[in-house]
Protein backbone atom coordinates (compact mmCIF):
# COMPACT_ATOMS: atom_id res chain seq x y z
CA UNK A 1 0.00 0.00 0.00
CA UNK A 2 1.14 3.74 -0.60
CA UNK A 3 -0.39 6.85 0.88
CA UNK A 4 -1.78 9.58 -1.64
CA UNK A 5 -2.22 13.05 0.08
CA UNK A 6 -4.15 15.98 -1.67
CA UNK A 7 -3.94 20.09 -0.99
CA UNK A 8 -6.06 22.93 -1.69
CA UNK A 9 -8.37 22.34 -4.50
CA UNK A 10 -7.50 18.84 -4.87
CA UNK A 11 -8.12 17.93 -1.82
CA UNK A 12 -11.48 20.13 -2.04
CA UNK A 13 -12.95 18.14 -5.01
CA UNK A 14 -11.73 14.57 -4.17
CA UNK A 15 -13.39 15.45 -0.50
CA UNK A 16 -10.38 13.78 1.05
CA UNK A 17 -6.97 14.53 2.26
CA UNK A 18 -5.33 11.14 2.14
CA UNK A 19 -6.11 7.59 1.58
CA UNK A 20 -4.42 4.23 1.13
CA UNK A 21 -4.26 2.29 -2.26
CA UNK A 22 -2.59 -0.35 -3.47
CA UNK A 23 1.22 -0.28 -4.41
CA UNK A 24 1.26 0.61 -8.44
CA UNK A 25 2.76 -2.04 -10.46
CA UNK A 26 6.40 -1.27 -10.74
CA UNK A 27 7.09 1.11 -13.80
CA UNK A 28 3.75 3.34 -12.73
CA UNK A 29 4.59 6.78 -13.19
CA UNK A 30 2.67 9.88 -10.94
CA UNK A 31 0.86 10.96 -14.34
CA UNK A 32 -0.21 6.94 -14.49
CA UNK A 33 -1.64 6.70 -11.39
CA UNK A 34 -3.12 10.59 -12.14
CA UNK A 35 -4.92 8.97 -15.28
CA UNK A 36 -5.76 5.66 -12.86
CA UNK A 37 -7.31 7.78 -10.00
CA UNK A 38 -9.22 10.26 -13.07
CA UNK A 39 -11.49 7.07 -13.87
CA UNK A 40 -13.08 7.03 -10.31
CA UNK A 41 -15.26 9.83 -11.97
CA UNK A 42 -16.66 12.56 -9.40
CA UNK A 43 -14.34 14.91 -7.93
CA UNK A 44 -11.07 12.70 -9.05
CA UNK A 45 -12.70 13.04 -12.79
CA UNK A 46 -12.96 16.52 -12.21
CA UNK A 47 -9.27 18.06 -10.93
CA UNK A 48 -7.72 15.40 -12.26
CA UNK A 49 -8.55 15.00 -15.36
CA UNK A 50 -6.00 18.16 -17.10
CA UNK A 51 -2.57 17.11 -15.44
CA UNK A 52 -1.06 20.05 -16.76
CA UNK A 53 -2.80 21.69 -13.82
CA UNK A 54 -0.94 19.49 -11.19
CA UNK A 55 1.65 19.18 -9.41
CA UNK A 56 2.99 16.44 -7.22
CA UNK A 57 5.53 15.02 -4.61
CA UNK A 58 7.12 11.92 -3.69
CA UNK A 59 8.03 11.22 -0.06
CA UNK A 60 7.79 15.38 0.93
CA UNK A 61 9.93 16.00 -2.39
CA UNK A 62 8.88 17.67 -5.66
CA UNK A 63 8.88 15.46 -8.61
CA UNK A 64 8.12 16.09 -12.51
CA UNK A 65 4.83 13.92 -13.05
CA UNK A 66 6.30 11.28 -15.35
CA UNK A 67 8.50 9.94 -12.58
CA UNK A 68 8.34 6.77 -11.46
CA UNK A 69 6.78 5.77 -7.86
CA UNK A 70 8.91 2.95 -7.59
CA UNK A 71 9.06 2.01 -3.23
CA UNK A 72 8.06 4.97 -1.78
CA UNK A 73 5.47 5.74 0.54
CA UNK A 74 4.27 8.92 -0.19
CA UNK A 75 2.70 10.29 -3.18
CA UNK A 76 1.19 13.84 -3.01
CA UNK A 77 -0.81 15.78 -5.48
CA UNK A 78 -1.68 19.85 -5.50
CA UNK A 79 -2.00 22.51 -7.30
CA UNK A 80 1.06 24.78 -7.99
CA UNK A 81 2.19 26.35 -4.93
CA UNK A 82 1.13 30.06 -3.96
CA UNK A 83 3.49 30.51 -1.08
CA UNK A 84 5.78 33.34 -0.08
CA UNK B 1 22.42 30.70 12.12
CA UNK B 2 19.82 29.52 10.39
CA UNK B 3 16.20 29.17 11.73
CA UNK B 4 13.25 28.20 9.88
CA UNK B 5 10.14 27.87 11.61
CA UNK B 6 6.60 27.11 9.95
CA UNK B 7 3.56 28.35 12.37
CA UNK B 8 0.46 29.65 12.65
CA UNK B 9 1.10 32.07 15.50
CA UNK B 10 2.21 35.73 14.63
CA UNK B 11 5.66 36.88 14.82
CA UNK B 12 7.66 40.19 16.15
CA UNK B 13 9.54 42.04 13.63
CA UNK B 14 11.64 43.73 15.65
CA UNK B 15 12.68 40.82 17.97
CA UNK B 16 13.67 38.88 14.55
CA UNK B 17 15.84 42.04 13.68
CA UNK B 18 17.12 42.52 16.91
CA UNK B 19 18.53 38.38 17.07
CA UNK B 20 19.99 39.14 13.24
CA UNK B 21 21.75 42.45 13.95
CA UNK B 22 23.45 40.42 17.02
CA UNK B 23 25.07 38.09 14.85
CA UNK B 24 28.19 40.61 14.40
CA UNK B 25 27.66 40.97 10.48
CA UNK B 26 27.73 44.54 8.62
CA UNK B 27 24.72 44.30 7.14
CA UNK B 28 20.87 43.04 8.05
CA UNK B 29 17.81 42.70 5.04
CA UNK B 30 14.71 41.70 5.44
CA UNK B 31 11.60 41.30 3.85
CA UNK B 32 7.83 41.13 5.35
CA UNK B 33 5.00 39.93 3.98
CA UNK B 34 1.61 40.85 4.49
CA UNK B 35 -2.32 40.36 3.81
CA UNK B 36 -3.58 42.86 1.31
CA UNK B 37 -7.07 43.60 1.50
CA UNK B 38 -7.97 43.81 -2.26
CA UNK B 39 -11.46 43.46 -3.54
CA UNK B 40 -13.48 42.44 -0.63
CA UNK B 41 -10.96 40.17 0.81
CA UNK B 42 -11.97 39.75 4.50
CA UNK B 43 -9.28 36.65 4.79
CA UNK B 44 -5.94 34.51 3.20
CA UNK B 45 -6.46 31.07 4.33
CA UNK B 46 -2.98 29.31 4.19
CA UNK B 47 -2.74 25.46 3.36
CA UNK B 48 0.36 23.37 3.62
CA UNK B 49 2.31 20.09 3.65
CA UNK B 50 2.91 19.80 6.97
CA UNK B 51 5.30 17.14 6.91
CA UNK B 52 7.14 18.77 4.15
CA UNK B 53 7.09 22.09 4.31
CA UNK B 54 9.89 22.55 6.99
CA UNK B 55 12.52 20.61 5.01
CA UNK B 56 12.00 22.34 1.93
CA UNK B 57 12.05 25.61 3.67
CA UNK B 58 15.76 24.53 5.14
CA UNK B 59 16.83 23.34 1.37
CA UNK B 60 15.85 26.49 -0.15
CA UNK B 61 17.94 27.94 2.65
CA UNK B 62 20.81 25.77 2.28
CA UNK B 63 20.67 27.02 -1.42
CA UNK B 64 21.28 30.69 -0.36
CA UNK B 65 23.79 29.90 2.42
CA UNK B 66 26.12 27.64 -0.48
CA UNK B 67 25.77 31.28 -2.83
CA UNK B 68 26.17 33.75 0.10
CA UNK B 69 28.70 34.64 2.73
CA UNK B 70 25.42 34.92 5.35
CA UNK B 71 26.25 35.13 8.80
CA UNK B 72 21.89 34.08 9.59
CA UNK B 73 19.22 33.08 7.91
CA UNK B 74 15.87 33.83 9.45
CA UNK B 75 12.59 32.47 7.89
CA UNK B 76 9.04 32.51 9.20
CA UNK B 77 6.41 31.17 7.32
CA UNK B 78 2.85 31.56 8.68
CA UNK B 79 -0.44 29.21 7.91
CA UNK B 80 -4.19 29.17 8.97
CA UNK B 81 -6.40 31.93 8.87
CA UNK B 82 -5.17 35.15 8.42
CA UNK B 83 -6.64 38.90 7.68
CA UNK B 84 -5.80 41.81 5.99
CA UNK B 85 -3.20 43.59 7.68
CA UNK B 86 -1.80 40.29 9.11
CA UNK B 87 1.78 39.45 8.60
CA UNK B 88 3.04 36.10 6.29
CA UNK B 89 6.23 35.78 5.64
CA UNK B 90 9.33 37.11 6.99
CA UNK B 91 12.57 36.60 5.52
CA UNK B 92 15.68 37.70 7.51
CA UNK B 93 19.82 37.63 6.22
CA UNK B 94 23.07 39.04 8.18
CA UNK B 95 26.03 39.22 6.01
CA UNK B 96 29.09 41.44 6.68
CA UNK B 97 28.13 43.68 3.39
CA UNK B 98 24.70 44.67 1.97
CA UNK B 99 25.11 42.88 -0.95
CA UNK B 100 24.42 39.38 -0.35
CA UNK B 101 22.03 40.35 1.96
CA UNK B 102 20.38 41.98 0.13
CA UNK B 103 20.30 39.49 -2.95
CA UNK B 104 19.99 36.41 -0.51
CA UNK B 105 16.81 38.22 0.86
CA UNK B 106 15.08 38.86 -2.48
CA UNK B 107 16.22 34.97 -3.56
CA UNK B 108 14.89 33.69 -0.58
CA UNK B 109 11.09 35.00 -0.78
CA UNK B 110 11.28 34.56 -4.88
CA UNK B 111 11.38 30.81 -4.37
CA UNK B 112 9.27 30.47 -0.95
CA UNK B 113 6.72 31.61 -3.72
CA UNK B 114 7.20 29.13 -6.32
CA UNK B 115 9.11 25.94 -4.20
CA UNK B 116 7.83 25.92 -0.83
CA UNK B 117 4.68 24.01 -0.34
CA UNK B 118 1.63 26.31 0.63
CA UNK B 119 -1.43 27.10 -0.99
CA UNK B 120 -3.30 30.35 -0.61
CA UNK B 121 -7.77 30.16 -0.44
CA UNK B 122 -9.09 33.90 -0.69
CA UNK B 123 -12.27 34.52 1.58
CA UNK B 124 -14.55 37.87 0.43
CA UNK B 125 -17.26 39.73 2.32
CA UNK B 126 -19.89 38.29 -0.26
CA UNK B 127 -18.69 34.60 1.13
CA UNK B 128 -17.26 33.66 -2.26
CA UNK B 129 -13.70 32.09 -2.21
CA UNK B 130 -11.14 31.46 -4.52
CA UNK B 131 -7.88 29.99 -4.52
CA UNK B 132 -5.35 31.77 -5.77
CA UNK B 133 -3.52 30.66 -8.60
CA UNK B 134 0.03 30.53 -9.30
CA UNK B 135 1.47 33.38 -11.51
CA UNK B 136 3.89 32.47 -14.58
CA UNK B 137 6.03 35.47 -13.37
CA UNK B 138 6.42 34.21 -9.95
CA UNK B 139 7.99 31.06 -11.27
CA UNK B 140 9.92 32.73 -13.84
CA UNK B 141 11.75 35.16 -10.99
CA UNK B 142 12.60 32.22 -9.08
CA UNK B 143 14.22 30.37 -12.00
CA UNK B 144 15.81 33.35 -12.98
CA UNK B 145 17.95 32.63 -10.27
CA UNK B 146 19.12 29.45 -11.37
CA UNK B 147 21.30 31.05 -14.21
Amino acid sequence: MITIVYFAWVRESIGHDEERVERPAPGVTVADLIAQLATRGGGYAQVLSDPAKLRAAIDQRFVPLDTVIGDAKEVALFPPVTGG
Amino acid sequence: MKRVAIQSADFDVATELAALEALGGGGVASFTGIVRGEGGLIALELEHYPAMTAAQVDRIVDEALARWPLLGVNIIHRFGRLEPGARIVFVGTVSRHRTAALESCAFLIDWLKSDAPFWKKEHFADGATAWVAARAEDEAKAKGWTA
